[in-house]
């Protein structure tokens, strides 16, 4: 099922708005309503040590997963340190380190990751 | 009784005042500094036009003459308290209170101070100024372009939504003039100096206003200011009193470092310390976002909750100086049939 969103398949690169698979962002807006604010300042990644030595780029997992997009997340997730400093220049209040949080618990729980 | 009192002299104020004039009505201002103008008074040239903002205030100052309009300088205006006839007594900081049918609020805006924003170092690194400073500079000299350490820049940043659209500063509104402001500003440093880079960064560019949209596509064919989407996350000094700034290009979709030679921060509006101090007097409701609430925004964006008491300008939300004197002018025939009716 999963194959279906990855890079190696020969889909269209186009993004189907329609059928997106929505389990993840709508497990993580329930628990964290304030990810939906997101504005994708890049503050967040900008901030982030994890993002400075490493391709690991919170801002751009989190339009990945609204994207449905869940290739490589788990091994990306697996760089942030969880040191909150991306959560202390976000504008828009984001609990940003419980939205990661919640990503790591919401790939194992919908089994989203092989 | 005075029939119209107004709060403020800003170019709100003065504008309600010379149109109840044309209207008939008398009317009294009354401002807190020993001139009038407001911020106006602080701008080098207005976008959209790159005209001088003295040009505005000296036109003004010549209305006033000439319609014998009364003002009371350096009065601020403590209170406001609504009488049982339906009429107000307004208190000053001079012991003098005055009776009046109506008041206008036309106290206007104050800028948001950059200093909350520790991360970004104002008053703490020399280089970092706010975009209110720069026009400052601008009014003072203009033949060469130098930086506070007296250097001609390499590099210059213009940080964008600096204590707007930011949870952390408490505003979450956008002030909507720093956008442009910024594309103006931009252009001028490159006049000034063309051999200095210039960086603009921001979150969205709000380029709403006739003539925004052209000035925008000037700074970028004409003058190569670049525009880069992303929020400054931090600043540092380096020994030479350059600055770090660390961001992400968010098209790149890369962290970058940069240095300059000068920050400029594209500082917000906020509500008037006076605007909490009237709403505690008189009852007047305000917004969340602590400016006046207009009683309808569409069809009544003049009046307040209280009958009688009126707004002009800044004091309701983030205008440019063209939205100013509309909603000035629109005060005046408000107040106009409120009192002849
Ligand atoms: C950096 C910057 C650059 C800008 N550049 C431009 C530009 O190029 N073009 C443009 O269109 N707009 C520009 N603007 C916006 C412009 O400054 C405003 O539109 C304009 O100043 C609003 O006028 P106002 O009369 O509402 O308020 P103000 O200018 O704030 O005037 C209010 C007046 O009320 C007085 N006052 C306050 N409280 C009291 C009290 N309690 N009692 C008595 N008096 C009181 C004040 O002293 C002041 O004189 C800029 C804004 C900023 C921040
Ligand atoms: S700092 Fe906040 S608003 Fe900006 S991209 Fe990161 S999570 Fe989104
Ligand atoms: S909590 Fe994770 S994502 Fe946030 S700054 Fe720290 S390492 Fe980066
Ligand atoms: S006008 Fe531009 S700089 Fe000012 S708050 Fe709005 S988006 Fe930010």
């Amino acid at each position: 099922m999963m194959k279906q969103f990855g890079y190696n398949s020969l889909k269209s690169r186009t993004i189907d708005y329609k059928n997106i698979n929505t389990t993840l962002i709508s497990y993580i807006i329930k628990n964290e309503p304030s990810f939906s604010s997101c504005i994708s300042c890049g503050s967040c990644t900008a901030t982030c040590s994890a993002a400075n030595l490493t391709f690991f780029n919170i801002r751009r997992l989190n339009i990945q997963i609204r994207l449905g997009e869940f290739e490589n997340i788990r091994q990306e997730i697996d760089k942030c340190m969880l040191c909150g400093k991306c959560l202390l220049v976000c504008p828009r209040g984001i609990n940003t380190r419980n939205v990661i949080m919640l990503i790591k618990k919401g790939l194992v729980t919908f089994n989203l990751v092989e | 009784m005075i029939d119209v009192l107004i709060i403020g002299g800003g170019i709100a104020g003065i504008e309600t005042a010379c149109s109840l004039q044309e209207l008939g009505l008398e009317t009294l201002i009354i401002e807190k500094e020993k001139q009038i103008g407001g911020h106006l008074n602080n701008w080098d040239t207005l976008f959209p036009t790159k005209r001088s903002a003295s040009e505005i205030l000296e036109y003004y100052t010549e209305q006033i003459r000439k319609k014998s309009i009364t003002i009371y300088l350096n009065t601020t205006v403590t209170s406001i308290r609504k009488q049982d006839d339906g009429s107000f007594e307004v208190y000053t900081s001079r012991e003098v209170s005055f009776k009046s049918k109506t008041v206008v609020m036309a106290h206007g805006f104050s800028l948001f101070n950059a200093q909350r924003k520790e991360e970004y170092g104002y008053k703490i690194y020399e280089n970092v100024i706010t975009s209110a400073d720069l026009e400052q500079t601008f009014k003072q000299n203009n033949d060469v372009f130098v930086n506070p350490m007296g250097k001609i820049p390499e590099r210059v940043a213009f940080i964008h939504c600096v204590g707007s659209r930011d949870e952390k500063s408490g505003n979450h509104y956008c002030s909507k003039v720093c956008c442009i402001t910024a594309v103006k500003q931009a252009i001028k440093v490159k006049q000034l100096s063309p051999q200095t880079q210039v960086f603009c960064f921001y979150m969205d560019l709000r380029l709403y206003g006739r003539g925004f949209e052209e000035m925008y596509r000037e700074a970028q064919e004409k003058w190569g200011v670049q525009f880069i989407r992303g929020r400054l996350s931090e600043v540092a000094e380096n020994i030479d009193g350059s600055l770090q700034l660390k961001a992400e290009d968010t098209l790149a979709a890369r962290p970058f470092k940069m240095s300059v030679d000068m920050l400029v921060l594209m500082v917000g509006f906020e509500a008037n310390k006076s605007t909490a101090l009237f709403h505690n007097s008189c009852g007047v409701a305000c917004t969340e976002s602590r400016f006046i609430q207009p009683r309808h925004h569409h069809l009544s964006a003049n009046a307040t909750n209280i009958d009688g008491l009126f707004t002009a300008g800044t004091s309701i939300a983030p205008l440019s100086v063209f939205d100013t004197l509309n909603h000035a002018k629109a005060a005046a025939f408000a107040i106009h049939s409120y009192i002849t009716k």
